[in-house]
């Protein structure tokens, strides 16, 4: 590896100077090495192939200052253990009590025995994530997360366990790192929503074993300052389960990356994502990993952004088949409705394929509302404005379907509806 | 092989006649045109400097501008690095250790006629199998009239020897010669053309291109003439270690149409060799260039010992309203294939079109496909590739559609479909999509399965054996491609797609 330029050194130690690094115990061994891996590769660039469409400048940049106020949290009348993070710190008092069956949760910061479960994923996820693309960002939250959560799911968890995320100080910058292991047979649903500080960098690893079921939901919502960078890294086992779905509304800059390793027989893992954005402002990354290393696996992406006033929507997704992985079934779609001239929709879709007896297959679209339809639904006696969000919301609808709980989708379908309302014309 | 020990028991049997063993060698894997003529060749010294680029230029007999030009490219070539990014994986170029200019002796003195042409060259052109009256014409039969006139520049390594039908082009006005005689010809076009498409700098073998490249073709197609017959070009790599720097220049006038034929086979060979084309096509309003290409060079033995490396850069500007540019390539043979044949769609309702087959067999590895820049309004493109993979050959579709702001109203629809024969190749797909505007509509799908087993089965039963069954699959999996080539080309291709895929079943 060469070494990085001095640019590159003062810029990484511009972002990391005064962030949280605690030396000690199993975690600061996976610190430690995450921190020199950092040092090795260095932030991104934006002359990196990976970075192509989204300039990382306002990710990596040494301090960033937002009004995050309007984060808004979802699933309230989902029944589920409340947990919540403060500036990217675990607020005791606001959260449930951790204790429910199924399932034992561990605040990160408090996990310091030597011998925890979490050494065997925390950040070992994420390293191996790091190939054949480095995410340097990730490697950051590895080495400096400020708290977290440490899930294992022994059982069938009997909610779901929304992680609530506040923003109170306008130049936080919070940076959180939760591991979820399932075992055998398991199940959980895991919620994620709020804006947790003006710039939010998470990890979320996700080990699920065979036969386990991992449901993922999680809203980035309303606040337009948000910068958020996101990465999910599972490794997912025979006949298990895995699925995640984001829905982001709003936010200056956000870039969920999903980094998906089938590693047994039989299993499944869908990604999917629904985006609505408004203004120049706004930029919305998905980028999307998947390995599949084992034999008769499915899995899905489906996103679609819808966009206006110049916003800018960015999809990356690549389905990588390892030799041997015979049977796989592997769909991938992204689209975008642009609502105006300025928009614009860049996408890299991607199939690398190494096995003959498959069935994967991409699509991508771009385009405007189909004056048709428009043209149909006005000549019913829908006012202009009805029918334009109708359409809108039945285009998202197919990425909206992903989420196995209704009360979910729905939850997250009237936030859409409610925006589309606001942004009108 | 036990086929090819075979094969001199085949030869004394009776009753089989010399094109079936003929047949059957193409089959057992052996190169159909793996021979080398035996013309003394002039060489420049090996590897490249400002000297060799004069050298090259002195050769060719060009103006000052020119040679300035080519050391202008040289310069920034020299400052540039190899890219990189591609997903095909070769052994370092040694760009030192390479011929950039060869040319056969017999033309140093310019024959008058060609019946004063190296009898060897014109027996090189039999055993190529140029399918036209040409033979006639090249061996000075007076009379021999074509029954489908297709004109040849055949570019024989560096310098084009014979140029034929000139009189009946020249009667409509159209020039095709080598792009030499147009450097001394038509100064004014070349100089007004040359590297407006593909600028000098343009990418690293763009740019090695510009500074030594040897000849190659040159088409202008004056202000509303069609073309009255298809012009076609054969390359051919005919000595050691010497790269072949091709570059073309076709210009089409207002309203004026061409369909250009680029067909290739090249003797087999044990060291790569470099090949580094550039075409240009320039495309004014309301004209039409059809592009169509058979590449069909040596793609190393199963080990991929061997084989061409072809890197090509290839770009249309549709300068006008309403041009239009079709791209059909058979990409079957190389050892690397990095190619992208790509559309400007500057003018408005412009339109361009890419039908691709590649087929990677054995060691090959391709890295093809296109871009489609929309600038204009109202402009239009269409992609349809299809990848073929067998053996242990990597085949990769990267293409760009780009619809720029002010494209507005544009569309784009892009299939690429992947097909993969056996569990040791790769087939891949890397598009990026920039849309920029609402009022165009971009389409991209993209497929990748197997030679469908019910339908073997079907073949199989009807009694073909299992190569024949795989050679009418996959033919009905390039239709659309197939369909899209001139007719000279499409039987040719045919058969070529079954012959490439000889070996990757059973």
């Amino acid at each position: 590896m060469m070494a990085l330029a001095q640019t590159r050194l003062d810029q990484l130690s511009a972002r990391i100077a005064g962030l949280h690094f605690p030396s000690t115990g199993w975690q600061g061994k996976a610190r430690g090495d995450a921190l020199s891996r950092l040092g090795e590769v260095g932030l991104p660039a934006a002359r990196d192939e990976y970075w192509r469409y989204t300039a990382p400048a306002k990710l990596t940049a040494a301090e960033v200052k937002a009004d995050v106020s309007k984060g808004e949290v979802a699933f309230d009348e989902t029944d589920a253990l409340r947990v919540v993070f403060v500036d990217g710190v675990f607020d005791a008092a606001a959260s449930d009590d951790l204790a429910m069956d199924g399932l034992e949760i561990v605040r990160l910061a408090d996990a310091v025995t030597d011998i925890h479960w979490a050494a065997e994923i925390y950040g070992q996820l994420e390293t191996k994530g790091q190939t054949p693309v480095v995410r340097p960002l990730a490697t950051l939250a590895t080495a400096f997360a400020t708290d977290g959560l440490l899930i294992r799911v022994t059982g069938k968890a009997t909610r779901p366990v929304h992680v609530v995320y506040i923003g109170k100080s306008d130049t936080s910058d919070a940076i959180l790192h939760h591991c979820v292991m399932l075992e055998k047979g398991a199940e959980m649903t895991l919620l994620e929503s709020g804006d947790a500080a003006a710039r939010f960098t998470s990890n979320l690893e996700v080990d699920v074993a065979e036969e386990a079921r991992f449901h993922h939901v999680r809203l980035q919502g309303r606040n337009a300052d948000r910068r958020v960078n996101t990465h999910i890294f599972a490794r997912i086992a025979e006949q298990s389960t895995f699925k995640s779905f984001t829905a982001s509304i709003n936010g200056t800059m956000t870039r969920n990356e999903a980094v998906l390793d089938i590693v047994g027989d039989d299993a499944i893992a869908h990604v999917a994502g629904a985006t609505v954005g408004d203004g120049r402002d706004f930029h919305n990354d998905d980028t999307v990993f998947i390995t599949h290393a084992a034999e008769r696996c499915e899995s899905r992406q489906v996103y679609k952004k819808v966009l206006k006033n110049g916003a800018t929507g960015v999809f990356q997704g690549k389905i990588l088949v390892k030799p041997g992985a015979q049977k796989t079934d592997g769909y991938q779609i992204s689209q975008s409705l642009l609502l105006d001239g300025d928009s614009q929709f860049l996408a890299k879709p991607e199939l690398e394929i190494y096995a003959d007896d498959v069935k994967c297959s991409h699509g991508s679209t771009s385009g405007a509302i189909d004056d048709t339809a428009l043209f149909y639904l006005r000549s019913r006696g829908v006012p202009l404005r009805r029918a334009q969000s109708l359409l809108v919301l039945a285009f998202l609808a197919e990425a909206l379907s992903e989420i196995e709980d209704e009360a979910l989708a729905e939850d997250l379908r009237l936030r859409l509806e409610d925006w589309l309302d606001r942004h009108e014309g | 092989m036990a086929l090819e020990e075979n094969l001199s028991e085949l030869e004394v049997r009776e009753g089989v006649d010399r094109e079936t063993i003929e047949t059957v060698h193409a089959m057992s894997g052996k190169y159909k045109h793996g021979w080398e003529t035996e013309i003394e060749m002039e060489f420049a010294p090996k590897g490249l400097n400002e000297d060799i680029v004069r050298l090259i230029s002195a050769k060719n007999d060009e103006p000052e501008w020119l040679t300035e030009w080519r050391l202008a490219a040289y310069r920034r070539w020299v400052e540039m690095t190899e890219p990189t990014w591609a997903m095909v994986d070769y052994p370092e170029i040694d760009y030192q250790d390479i011929y950039y200019y060869a040319k056969p002796k017999s033309m140093e003195v310019k024959p008058k006629s060609l019946d004063e042409v190296d009898p060897k060259l014109l027996a090189t052109y039999a055993k190529l199998g140029i399918p036209l009256k040409e033979q006639a014409l090249l061996a000075g039969v007076e009379g021999a009239e074509p029954a489908r006139p297709v004109a040849v520049d055949a570019v024989f390594d560096s310098v084009s020897v014979g140029t034929t039908f000139q009189a009946e082009l020249a009667k409509a006005g159209v020039i095709f010669c080598s792009i030499s005689e147009a450097v001394r010809e038509h100064p004014e076009l070349v100089k007004k053309y040359l590297g407006s498409v593909v600028p000098q700098s343009d990418n690293f073998f763009a740019t090695l291109n510009a500074a030594v490249f040897s000849d190659g073709s040159f088409v202008y197609i004056p202000e509303g003439v069609k073309c009255p017959m298809e012009l076609s070009t054969y390359f051919r790599i005919n000595a050691e270690n010497t790269g072949q720097f091709e570059r073309t220049l076709i210009v089409a006038e207002k309203g004026s149409y061409v369909s250009y034929l680029e067909g290739c086979t090249a003797p087999k060979r044990d060291t790569n060799q470099l090949h580094a084309a550039v075409v240009e096509l320039v495309i004014l309003e309301d004209a039409e260039i059809k592009y169509s290409t058979v590449q069909n060079w040596f793609p190393g033995d199963e080990n991929g010992k061997g084989g061409i490396y072809n890197f090509v850069t290839k770009r249309a500007d549709c300068r006008g309203d309403r041009a239009k540019v079709m791209w059909t390539q058979v990409e079957t043979g190389s050892a690397i294939t990095w190619k992208y044949p790509s559309c400007i769609l500057r003018g408005n309702e412009s339109q361009g079109e890419f039908y691709s087959i590649a087929i990677a067999n054995n060691a090959q590895q391709a890295d093809t496909g296109t871009k489609m820049i929309h600038l204009g309004k109202n402009t239009r493109s269409r992609i349809v590739s299809k990848g073929i993979s067998a053996g242990k050959a990597q085949n990769t579709y990267r293409g760009q559609v780009t619809m720029h702001p002010k494209a507005q109203n544009s569309r784009n629809y892009t299939q690429c479909d992947s097909l993969l024969i056996g569990d040791q190749c790769g087939a891949h797909t890397v598009p990026y999509i920039e849309v920029k505007n609402n009022s165009s509509r971009v389409e991209h799908e993209a497929t990748t399965s197997k030679v469908d087993d019910d339908q073997l089965f079907y073949c199989r039963s009807r009694g073909m054996d299992e190569e024949e069954a795989v050679a009418l699959v996959v033919n009905g999996f390039c239709k659309e491609v197939l369909q899209a080539l001139p007719m000279e080309f499409a039987m040719e291709a045919q058969a070529l797609v079954a012959i490439s895929l000889e070996g990757s079943v059973g």
